[in-house]
């Protein structure tokens, strides 16, 4: 009994293993002299548990009594959250050596976040949830201060940390009165005490829930503190930011939305539209303004954050399809772009401001023709990997009934289209100027350049979106039925 | 006789008044890690009182579970508030601006 629930949650106990081990063996030998080694097994690490588990993953196993559930759903989010973390650990590396910033925490920071990610996805039940989520977040306050000289960081870190708190004390008094109303934490309990028509204190908390997970995908209005850390963060932990913790929220709103939820669809999905069309809008239109990529990079994710709740919202199958589709080709574009911002650097200082890429492609025309792929794709133009994310959020809003939604979809992403468009302009007709060491790191140019092949080639007939459609497709089966 | 709806309209002001400390408070930093203590253990009065009214013990475990975590935020907010104070020297909430957001 109690070996075969092991055996379910073997991929998160590893990890969890490797962390603390990881720690002790760093702490008693030569410190951060064994941050590169750290980096690299740790990414070595997640990219082996990604194939196990997507490899050998069959099925649908529940262990501990209904906490923990490993379906096909959490399969693909894990895959995922694993390959990303694996990217951006690597991509981290050069950059934070030559910062003096790799600590040997920051590896297995990241790994102990990972965890709580796995957890989160897989939960089954509130406690489980909370605990998952705990994890990842205060690994991630952490890393949000890692450069603990500087004020912009822990500034990052404070006002991350004071949120999330505020957050997860929402996301905790939702699940307070979930509890107390269905009478029970295990989302199948809660699913079939709201078969019937749901309490008004049920509903209640699940409001909160939704606020709480809306903090965490940093959906507007929830999203004020999004910018401020992506700024004041550095930035491979920026690129962390933006790509695994996404996922594994998104993953579980629509865990809760559908395990715990899932009868009551019509009482959540004005809630979720709200949230996607306000989100849309605001990445869209604040967006216009910013100077500093990072800021900018922070509104397109809450863009981004709107669209994946849109196919959520649509409270269909074909709905967590699209977000699974979306979350996955948002993670894919965001791993190149930022493997692109890594390298814009002057006198070994790393620059952010946008106007620094004017006539980037006189001096790097392969790196400037990769960052209009990514923008183009961020933007949703039709041959790129990121149209194609667009587009099946938008059949399934349009399909779950929700046609406004999809029309208010199209109208924000032809405003978003102007901001990606213009750092285009500047790579291409901006005048002259060398604000930028033309040099990228071997790591950063190969992540670059793959990414940059995977979105733009995405459209080649036979490729097929590399057979994400059919995985997502089951994915989403096994979470909607 | 004091029934659970009192014990939830507590916890319910508690963690109200938890949250107004969080967007009122134009002082200090130190005041904004007690608000979310009180949002937290707000919470945790609701978990008891409702473990307590459906004779489930699960609540009292959560309850547990959401004190050690707490335990552990507060230490992981102190310790980022002095890496802060020892950048900026000063913990006033009004002077955490250097971004603005």
């Amino acid at each position: 009994m109690i070996s075969a629930d092991i055996q379910i949650v073997m991929p998160e106990i590893l990890l969890a293993l490797y962390a603390m081990g990881a720690l002790l063996a760093a702490v008693y030998t030569s410190k951060d002299g064994m941050a590169p080694v750290l980096t690299w097994a740790t990414s070595a690490l997640f990219v082996l548990l990604a194939a196990w588990i997507g490899i050998n993953g069959q099925g649908t196993h529940v262990g501990f009594g209904g906490m923990f559930v490993d379906d096909g759903f959490a399969r693909f989010s894990k895959v995922t959250i694993l390959l990303s973390a694996a990217a951006v650990l690597l991509m981290s590396e050069g950059y934070m050596q030559r910062r003096g910033l790799l600590r040997f925490e920051y590896p297995l920071l990241v790994a102990l976040a990972v965890v709580g990610m796995m957890v989160m996805v897989s939960a089954g039940d509130l406690m489980a949830l909370y605990m998952g989520l705990e994890l990842q977040s205060l690994a991630l306050y952490v890393v949000a201060s890692l450069r603990r000289d500087s004020v912009k960081s822990t500034e990052a870190g404070l006002k991350y940390f004071v949120l999330g708190a505020l957050s997860s004390g929402l996301l905790l008094y939702g699940a307070s009165l979930t509890y107390g109303y269905t009478g029970t934490t295990l989302f199948s309990g809660i699913l079939e005490a709201t078969a019937h028509h749901p309490s008004i204190g049920l509903l209640f908390g699940l409001v909160f829930l939704f606020a709480g997970f809306a903090f965490k995908v940093s959906a507007a209005p929830f999203h004020m503190w999004t910018p401020d850390v992506y700024e004041g963060s550095p930035t491979p932990v920026t690129a962390f930011f933006a790509t695994a913790p996404k996922v594994a929220a998104m993953a579980l709103f629509a865990r809760v939305a559908h395990d715990a939820f899932g009868d009551i669809v019509a009482d959540w999905q004005q809630i979720v539209a709200f949230l996607a069309v306000v989100s849309m809008f605001l990445g869209a239109i604040a967006a216009i303004g910013q100077t500093d990529i990072k800021r900018l990079m922070a509104y397109s994710s809450i863009a981004h954050m709107g669209f994946a709740l849109m196919g959520l919202a649509a409270g269909t199958e074909l709905g967590v399809q699209a977000m699974l589709i979306y979350m996955a080709i948002y993670v894919t574009m965001n791993v190149g772009t930022f493997a692109l911002i890594l390298t814009m650097e002057k006198d070994g200082r790393p620059v952010t401001n946008i106007a620094a890429l004017k006539s980037y492609s006189k001096r790097e025309p392969l790196l400037a023709i990769i960052m209009l792929v990514m923008m183009f794709s961020l933007a949703g133009v039709p041959p790129m990997l990121g149209f194609f994310g667009k587009y099946a959020v938008l059949l399934a809003a349009y399909d779950g009934g929700l046609g406004w939604l999809a029309v208010a979809g199209v109208i924000a992403s032809v405003i978003g289209a102007f901001y990606y468009l213009r750092i285009v302009y500047y790579m291409y007709f901006g005048e002259d100027s060398d604000a930028l060491d033309g040099r990228a790191p071997p790591v950063l140019w190969v992540t670059a350049v793959v990414s940059g092949a995977i979105v733009g080639l995405a459209w080649v007939p036979g490729i097929n979106l590399f057979g994400l459609d059919p995985i997502a497709a089951a994915a989403a089966a096994a979470l909607v039925n | 006789m004091i029934g659970l709806e009192h014990y939830l309209t507590v916890a319910a002001a508690l963690f109200v008044i938890g949250i107004f400390g969080l967007f009122l408070n134009r002082k200090n930093v130190i005041i904004l890690l007690m608000s979310i203590e009180l949002m937290l253990l707000a919470v945790n009065i609701n978990l008891v009182a409702f473990s307590s009214y459906l004779g489930d013990l699960v609540g009292q475990v959560f309850t547990l579970f959401v004190l050690t975590v707490a335990a552990a935020e507060a230490a992981i907010g102190l310790a980022i508030l002095v890496c802060f104070f020892r950048n900026r020297g000063t913990i006033d909430v009004e002077d955490v601006n250097v971004m603005k957001g």
